[in-house]
């Protein structure tokens, strides 16, 4: 068996997956990216090709990508990461369209062709209120933790209305709701109503069609992905929590794996010279 | 003697000033506003009444103004802010053509006519950038007392360039240039001139024109003036009474409907007014 690798530095966390010639995700790993980003980048692949069992000479190639790929000095290719989320949907969801992304600190939108080749883009990274900053700030304003998020807005009955236009202002918002007895968990439902709102029209900008493919971070938390569906009046297709953050990771070492074979094979016309 | 007050509740914190009929400032007070903005109003003007060492019954007339001044509940009526500030600052620097006011929640840019009214503003109130608590969250990242960012900054010589613009992510940012061993002076001058350049670029969308006038809390901050000065290739106009200016302005305009005079001649911004009005 031969494996591909991708490394996803993120913003916020480092996501790393080595994908088996059986297009098996065998070994993954999730740190926190912190601000030495070649040392996150090393920690990630160490712990992922030990969860995978392999060495990192079982390894044939290597993709990095996200905010701080070029930090990954042994990769032997960097691409975007609106590139890799758009292969790791197609692995996963392989009629996909529209992927959103939504991650600690930005919020992508990408419509692709039925080669996973990005046809259009919007990115949201300039405003923590389109991100999962947002809720991350929210939480906070309230005492509670980031994993804490998911449960809180899980139990909500009817949303606050959160308007969602700064992070640092939703601070007053927040505690005016608190002090108008509305509960956490309506205040947390409403912010994350806030960031669906948001997405919606990051994804029209680019002219969503479907298959809808959510991916990245925030999507772990449940409420995101159903209010999503929802609004869009459509079914999308959600990673499970455990896996729909290492979309990005995977579609690189996916891409690893087409890469590899034209290595093998440099005259083939393979999906990868079209793509890339 | 008859007085006249004014009361500006801002976002973060309320400020009361007491004139007498000559227009020339009795009384001041400034506190927090915190949770209940009706009576931060209150306490501010008993605070004022206080210091001018009056009776509330030897006041004749009182105008609130800031975002919370629908919840003066003993002002005889409101003006906006704009209006004020743009008072305050023509009546203390009598050659101001354009007025910047930088608050705790809002950052904004009045055009003075050459007769001393309001021509045009512009108004970031939509986003923490370029505001005080920009800085506050700075300060609070970096574990440093608000009032000694300015002074700090002015140390350095070698500003690190700012690149991103939300507040949130400034805070990763400055985080992350410590993490690269710059030193916090150099990250602190790079986030006043970040500051003032949205300032500046506020500015622009009025027309500058000389005089400037600085206004707001942020005046208080030495960093920020030096840094405005450089980036306007002049000096502004910092009262020491800056931080006070739309309560001056306030007390101005409750000292005309007094004196009888003048009629109240408010800039109604719709949108401002929609916010107090909601509060």
């Amino acid at each position: 068996m031969t494996f591909t690798a991708g490394i996803d530095v993120g913003s916020t966390y480092t996501k790393a997956a080595i994908l088996g010639d059986d297009a098996h995700l065998a070994g993954r790993a999730l740190v926190k990216t912190g601000f030495k980003l070649a040392d996150a980048a090393r920690r990630a692949y160490d712990t992922a090709l030990a969860d995978a069992g392999i060495h990192e000479s079982d390894v044939t190639y290597l993709i990095a990508t996200g905010y701080g790929r070029h930090q990954v000095a042994f990769a032997d290719v960097h691409v975007t990461d609106l590139t890799a989320a758009a292969r790791g949907a197609a692995l996963l969801y392989p009629g996909t369209r529209t992927i959103l992304d939504v991650g600690g600190q930005t919020m992508k939108a990408t419509r692709v062709d039925a080669l996973a080749k990005v046809r259009s883009f919007r990115l949201n990274d300039k405003c923590a209120a389109g991100t999962g900053a947002f809720l991350e700030k929210t939480a906070r304003y309230m005492g509670f933790g980031t994993e804490e998020i998911g449960p809180l807005a899980a139990m909500s009955k009817t949303p606050a209305t959160i308007s969602g236009v700064c992070a640092v202002f939703a601070e007053s918002e927040v505690i005016n709701h608190l002090s108008q007895g509305t509960s956490p968990s309506d205040i947390m439902q409403g912010a994350i109503l806030s960031l669906v709102e948001r997405s919606i029209q990051l994804m029209r900008r680019v002219q969503l069609e479907p298959e809808y493919t959510l991916v990245g971070g925030i999507l772990r938390f449940e409420s995101m992905g159903r209010l999503l569906a929802a609004r869009l009046g459509a079914a999308v297709n959600l990673p499970a929590p455990d896996l729909v953050q290492f979309v990005g990771a995977l579609g690189a070492a996916r891409l690893g794996q087409l890469r590899a074979a034209l290595r093998e094979r440099p005259h083939a016309t393979s999906e990868a010279t079209r793509s890339s | 003697m008859a007085y006249a007050a004014g009361v500006d509740v801002g976002s973060t914190q309320t400020k009361a000033i007491v004139v007498d009929e000559r227009g020339a400032i009795a009384g001041r007070a400034l506190i927090d506003t915190g949770a209940n903005v009706v009576v931060a109003a209150e306490t501010a003007y008993v605070q004022a009444l206080a210091d001018a060492r009056i009776q509330e019954e030897e006041v004749g007339y009182v105008v609130g103004t800031g975002y919370g001044r629908y919840r003066v509940t003993f002002g005889n009526t409101q003006v906006t802010e704009i209006s004020c500030h743009g008072r305050g600052a023509v009546h203390l620097f009598p050659g101001t053509r354009t007025v910047v006011d930088m608050g705790g929640q809002d950052t904004k840019a009045i055009r003075i006519g050459p007769t001393g009214e309001i021509v045009d503003f512009c108004m970031n109130d939509k986003c923490a950038a370029g505001t005080g608590r920009f800085l506050g969250a700075v300060a609070s990242a970096l574990d440093i007392p608000l009032q000694d960012l300015g002074v700090i900054a002015l140390q350095s010589d070698k500003p690190v360039k700012i690149t991103t613009t939300c507040t949130v992510f400034a805070e990763s940012e400055v985080l992350s240039w410590l993490g690269r061993g710059k030193k916090v002076e150099d990250i602190l001058l790079g986030i006043h001139r970040s500051m003032v350049s949205r300032s500046v670029g506020l500015m622009r969308r009025v027309g500058i024109e000389q005089e400037v006038t600085f206004t707001g809390g942020v005046t208080r901050n030495v960093g920020m003036v030096r840094e405005l000065n450089e980036a306007l290739g002049f000096d502004v106009n910092v009262s020491d009474e800056a931080h006070f200016m739309g309560a001056i302005g306030a007390a101005l305009f409750a000292r005309d409907h007094i004196v009888g005079n003048r009629e109240i001649s408010d800039f109604r911004v719709q949108n401002s007014d929609l916010k107090a009005r909601n509060l």
